[in-house]
């Protein structure tokens, strides 16, 4: 198996904390006709960071930078999580016995499944381990 | 005790002229002759000492300026042989390089004099306890009161900065009567004090304040007079003149500066010519009596205007009005000298920030507090926020120790802070002082 392809590249946005940071951020996403699939905002004192799986991030890379913003690629994996209690539980566990330690994660539950997006410190061993476990991890190009 | 030196302190102003002229005389001959940076600089003015054949002759010599003491660091400046030094003080530079002050025994014993008398015109003497509350060590403040204090008899407590609640409790304890420490610093102790149940006024015997190391104003004096039932006397001095060495009397109608130690001219700053009395300008200040470091004509940077009309304490001497700010762009924060260029030059050396930046300075309770806005540069852009944490606790202790005072950064997208052509307006000061 090639973890390769289940290695997502997620835009990340470093962002003042301040009114209409995210609005063109997405303004900007619209202009490119770039679609967001899934996005979350983790905020320290004064800043925070934007991150977002979208369906064109070469073309959101270009455009962002070229409005000044910093912008960068990391690597995440999206796996399917059932939606019932002890979903997110089955996943966490796998990787907590393997000793992975996920760096941050955000979720969507979709109309038929709910999806996890991870980011953690050993991508492949994470994407063989539940691969491994007959998770249904998320390939980029299903999605990019 | 009315004054410390009466037979000085009142003598006729003609007889404080002569004695200014003697001294000045004196003062040019022996920079000429000993101090290779004074007689490269007279040299290339075309003055030489026979040239000084009055006060007002003063002004055919060339100025000083803080720069050279930078340039010339370590001790270029300095005029007598090291084994005549008893202590040195250091300040931080405008970037990077520090000033080195060199004392000799003689000008430890004119700066305690000088402090001697101005305590004691500010009502203070023996039977007072002080509290030393300015920093001690490489800092002047809290040494140069020391001395002061001692001189005219008073108990000192030396406390230095900091651990305000031990501070608090000693001040009950030792029944201490006056205090030396920023303004800022004492209306924070009476926060503190309150906090602790204790109340200044009613409990402490604590009646005078000399303050200073900072900017602060009449409605400073009126708050502190009213919340913690203190007179505050305002005190001046830097590093480069020796310390901390004059202060108000007891009328608290700008600070006496001891004629036969210093003469203060001031200059317009836009024509740089000199300004009458009573005209507001820079202050340029020539140490007549100072050894290790001889001051010539020094451009403190500090605004202020010279009083001669006689003051209702009887002394004769000259006295110096309230300082309204500086020609340059030097803050003080906390009572330290913080120039922005320190900033910048100690960015340059962060990868992770950009050169671009801001300065905030507020009072958060009675303390300055000074914010940096920076720019995170693109290379050390992280996706987790415990880098950017991290990157940021970095530059807040570059710049810390760097500045030798207490900063909170910012850290702003690239490009967003304001780019300046010319004069940069980098400072915006919050402070209502």
């Amino acid at each position: 198996m090639s973890c390769e392809q289940y290695m997502i590249r997620q835009i990340s946005l470093f962002s003042e904390n301040k009114p209409g940071r995210l609005a063109a951020m997405a303004k900007a996403c619209q202009e490119e006709n770039v679609n967001i699939l899934a996005f979350s905002i983790a905020e320290a004192e004064g800043f925070g960071v934007i991150r977002a799986l979208v369906d064109k991030p070469d073309a959101a890379f270009k455009k962002l930078t070229s409005m000044g913003f910093n912008v960068a690629f990391t690597h995440v994996i999206a796996v399917e999580m059932k939606d019932e209690p002890g979903g997110l539980f089955e996943i966490a566990s796998k990787l907590s016995d393997a000793g992975i330690n996920i760096e941050y994660s955000y979720a969507f539950s979709g109309k038929n499944k709910a999806i996890l997006i991870l980011r953690v410190d050993q991508v492949e061993q994470a994407i063989r381990l539940l691969h491994s476990h007959k998770f249904a991890l998320i390939a980029s190009e299903s999605i990019q | 005790m009315r004054c410390w030196d009466p037979r000085i302190e009142e003598m006729p102003v003609a007889d404080l002229r002569k004695l200014q002229f003697k001294l000045l005389k004196t003062l040019v001959y022996r920079v000429y002759s000993f101090s290779s940076f004074y007689h490269k600089r007279m040299k290339e003015a075309g003055v030489h000492p026979d040239d000084i054949n009055s006060l007002e002759d003063i002004t055919k010599l060339p100025y000083m300026y803080k720069k050279d003491l930078r340039d010339t660091y370590p001790d270029g400046l300095i005029m007598s042989e090291q084994e005549e030094l008893v202590r040195y003080h250091v300040s931080s530079g405008t970037t990077g390089k520090p000033t080195v002050v060199g004392y000799t025994k003689n000008d430890i014993y004119n700066w305690s004099e000088s402090l001697a008398r101005a305590l004691t015109s500010a009502g203070l003497g023996r039977g007072d306890v002080m509290q030393v509350s300015y920093g001690y060590g490489l800092f002047t403040g809290g040494l140069g009161l020391h001395y002061g204090a001692e001189r005219i008899g008073a108990t000192v407590l030396p406390t230095s900065v900091g651990n305000t609640e031990r501070q608090i409790e000693l001040m009950q304890d030792l029944r201490v009567t006056a205090i030396a420490c920023t303004p800022s610093y004492l209306l924070h102790m009476g926060e503190v004090a309150e906090k602790m149940g204790v109340s200044i006024k009613n409990d402490t015997l604590l009646r005078k304040a000399i303050v200073g190391a900072e900017p602060w104003s009449e409605q400073m004096r009126l708050r502190i007079k009213e919340s913690l039932g203190v007179d505050a006397y305002d005190i001046y001095g830097t590093s480069e003149l020796s310390g901390p060495l004059f202060c108000e009397c007891e009328y608290q109608q700008g600070f006496h500066v001891w004629a036969d130690l210093i003469y203060p001219e001031i200059l317009d700053p836009d024509s740089q010519k000199p300004l009458p009395p009573g005209e507001r300008g820079e202050l340029v200040v020539t140490m007549l009596q100072k050894d290790g470091l001889p001051i010539v004509r020094y451009r403190t940077g500090d605004i202020t205007a010279i009083r001669e009309e006689p003051c209702p304490c009887g002394r004769t001497h000259p006295r110096l009005e309230r300082l309204s700010g500086r020609v340059d762009d030097m803050l003080i924060i906390r009572g330290i000298n913080v120039f922005p260029s320190q900033i910048e030059h100690a960015l340059l050396g962060i990868p992770e920030v950009a050169e671009h930046f801001m300065i905030e300075i507020d009072r958060k309770g009675a303390l300055d507090e000074m914010l940096i806005r920076v720019e995170l540069a693109k290379e050390a852009f992280s996706d987790k926020i415990s880098d950017l944490m991290r990157t940021r606790r970095h530059v807040e202790k570059v710049l810390k120790s760097s500045l030798n005072v207490q900063v909170s950064v910012e850290l702003t997208e690239p490009g967003t802070l304001p780019r300046f052509e010319g004069k940069a307006k980098r400072v915006i000061d919050k402070r209502l002082i």
